[in-house]
């Protein structure tokens, strides 16, 4: 399976980003306020995801993951590039058309203690976006729908009048789950939906999304910094780093060869759960910190910290370009 | 084997909790050999963390307390020595690296002078040794331009330089024993690996035992060379970490294994997540606490509790069912 960003087979994508950026101004003084510097938090980003399919999007604190995810729904505002929906421009949408946007497109956010109103029941929690979408017309057939959508994600239908705060953190999270499926989506955009839980818990909630993937065919696009979940559960891998994808394509292909430094370096700082692989991995330590995105380095960004970086990294930034297997990259020694 | 460094012996260490009385450490006992690796690993609320609080003598009482065992370390029971005497011990034999180096360092005061203090207090030297010494520290552990930072404040470094500066200041007296507990979870992973490659080159130089507490079975696959899993306050099996990843015998560490997704699997390979929750300590199941959870369970299990037992040379299980427990059924 070869990914390309062209094709143009049986599968359209159903969400595509073009060129998106997400810059934010940075300002300093008291009530007259100037700006002194802007934040290139996404910057000139390239996905799509077709339909069924989960793409995974990896990077450090600070590479621009969250707010490229939160940028798909308008939730943040966009400087720059296209996004588009089923063939809708997402960016152009108005009112009631983004509200209609966002009955179709779920997010599951990471922390599952700050996402849910301490104040509502949890069953109420997961009936609301079915009140705002106006998708049944009587409370009976929302009661039956939350019942169904408890079902769904594995809570007790009579937990239904609790509160969050009755919750552990993993049953929080199936709350949210729940809450995002309510209004039907047909995509899911999932947060570092699993990084807050304890690792048996964390795999309870990825095997949730396994089979609500097969189950309700839904696509994703799942940010995380664990690149071990990352692998687990997508079909397509983008690298981020410093607002900009290093590198991208097919998951099996990435995990089995990356071609970005940064991408070999990142995979190789991931330990194994296996002291006898452990032992035999060769790894590449990178040096450094990963500089502050207010003042990111000239050239490539990845060239300060770059193991094989020569003099124009340091001048030229790479374009991403399109591989022999498929997958795109972001290097000159690509 | 030889002499162990530090040993702990049935130790009990509980907290007073509007719920009741919480025993979150529940008759614990292992030791470190001098020099080696040695790491506790289990997830929130296992008592790792408090059991390390306990060797420091950090548990604040009240609420909490130790109520009876002993932690022996160098031939110093560590629970009959005064508050004096456990307060030069901490600062110069045993270090300490916590998750939240922001936390752990003084915001008002310069990197040099938090690190010079611990070398005037415990080993005596002059402001100017101390701070000649400082510098050295802060070039072992690979922070760059060494006399600009020197001078400035926590807030000015980075998450990864300041665990650095946590790393040199516990290294600073050359103790027999550094614990870091959680101390690269806030991190990024490539900063994560930085720091343990770290804290492992460091400990290897001074001939130090270090005492990972982590809930990521990676970094103890990567790093450590015994293991002992911790649940509800009791641990449930010790060994060496190449025999428990291999052939681990308890069903608590059998279902980490198998749920942790990994780099190296093919894709669609099913998780199998332990079923369940993590038990609330202040209402923990009878028998045996991981019972309700385990797929070994037999009737007895939710009766008694199993005894952690010597199975085979330096592997120790509390499983009824240990002789049936494998990671390929």
């Amino acid at each position: 399976m070869s990914y390309s960003p062209a094709a143009t087979d049986n599968s359209v994508p159903i969400l595509k980003v073009r060129e998106l950026k997400v810059h934010f101004p940075v300002k300093r003084g008291l009530i007259f306020q100037r700006t002194v510097g802007v934040v290139k938090a996404v910057d000139g980003v390239d996905i799509e995801i077709k339909h069924g399919e989960t793409l995974g999007l990896v990077g450090e604190s600070g590479s621009g993951k969250t707010t490229l995810g939160r940028a798909v729904l308008r939730l943040n505002d966009t400087s720059g590039g296209s996004i588009s929906y089923s063939g809708q421009d997402v960016l152009a949408l108005r009112g009631g058309e983004m509200r209609r946007l966002r009955k179709n497109i779920g997010m599951v956010f990471q922390d599952p203690y700050g996402s849910l109103n301490p104040r509502m029941t949890v069953g109420n929690i997961v009936a609301e976006p079915m009140l705002v979408h106006k998708i049944f017309d009587n409370k009976l057939a929302i009661r039956n729908r939350v019942m169904e959508l408890f079902d769904t994600v594995g809570l007790n239908r009579s937990m239904a009048s609790r509160y969050p705060h009755e919750f552990s953190g993993g049953q929080r999270q199936r709350v949210g789950i729940a809450r995002a499926l309510a209004s039907g989506p047909n995509i899911l955009i999932c947060d570092e939906p699993v990084s807050a839980l304890d690792v048996s818990i964390q795999a309870q909630i990825i095997s949730l999304f396994d089979r609500l993937k097969l189950e309700q065919q839904l696509t994703y696009l799942f940010i995380a910094h664990d690149l071990s979940v990352v692998r687990h559960v997508s079909d397509v891998v983008a690298v981020m780093y410093l607002g900009k994808i290093v590198e991208q394509g097919n998951a099996d292909d990435i995990y089995r060869s990356p071609q970005h430094p940064y991408t070999q370096a990142l995979l190789s700082a991931v330990p194994i759960p296996d002291p006898a692989v452990e032992r035999k991995r060769s790894r590449t330590v990178l040096k450094g910190d990963i500089p502050s995105p207010l003042n990111p380095p000239s050239g490539c960004v990845f060239s300060p910290r770059c193991p094989i970086a020569e003099d124009r990294c340091f001048v030229e930034a790479p374009m991403s370009r399109t591989l022999s297997d498929g997958r795109r990259a972001a290097c000159h020694k690509v | 084997m030889t002499e162990a460094l530090l040993t702990v012996e049935n130790l009990h260490t509980q907290f007073r909790t509007e719920g009741g009385v919480v025993q979150a450490v529940d008759d614990v006992s292992f030791n470190i050999q001098a020099g080696e690796t040695f790491a506790l690993v289990g997830e929130s609320g296992c008592g790792k963390s408090v059991t390390a609080l306990s060797i420091m003598g950090l548990i604040p009482n009240p609420p909490g307390e130790i109520t009876s065992g002993s932690i022996e370390f160098d031939g110093v029971d560590l629970l009959q020595v005064s508050s004096t005497e456990m307060r030069s011990i901490r600062g110069s034999k045993i270090g300490m690296i916590f998750q939240e180096p922001m936390s752990s360092l003084n915001p008002v005061l310069t990197i040099e002078s938090q690190l010079a203090e611990p070398l005037k207090i415990h080993i005596g030297l002059s402001s100017a040794a101390a701070n000649d010494r400082a510098q050295e520290l802060i070039d072992m552990v690979g922070i760059p331009d060494s006399k600009t930072r020197l001078k400035q404040y926590p807030h000015e470094l980075s998450g990864g330089q300041r665990q650095r500066i946590m790393i040199a200041m516990a290294m600073a007296c050359t103790p027999r024993l550094l614990i870091a507990d959680e101390a690269t979870t806030a991190l990024d992973v490539t900063i994560q690996a930085q720091i343990l490659d770290l804290m492992q080159e460091v400990t290897e130089k001074s001939g130090a035992a270090l005492l990972i507490i982590t809930h990521n079975l990676g970094i103890v696959a990567r790093y450590a060379d015994r293991v002992a899993v911790m649940y509800a306050g009791k641990l449930r099996e010790v060994g060496d970490a190449s025999d428990i990843y291999a052939a681990s015998q308890h069903p608590y560490t059998v279902g980490l294994l198998r749920s942790v997704p990994r780099l190296d699997s093919e894709k669609g390979t099913p998780l199998s997540p332990i079923g369940g929750e993590i038990p609330d300590l202040t209402n923990l199941p009878g028998g045996c606490a991981f019972n309700p959870r385990c797929q070994w369970a037999v009737d007895r299990c939710s009766i008694e509790e199993p005894e952690l037992i010597e199975i085979a040379q330096g592997k120790q299980v509390a499983c009824f069912e240990h002789a049936s427990v494998s990671l390929s059924v």
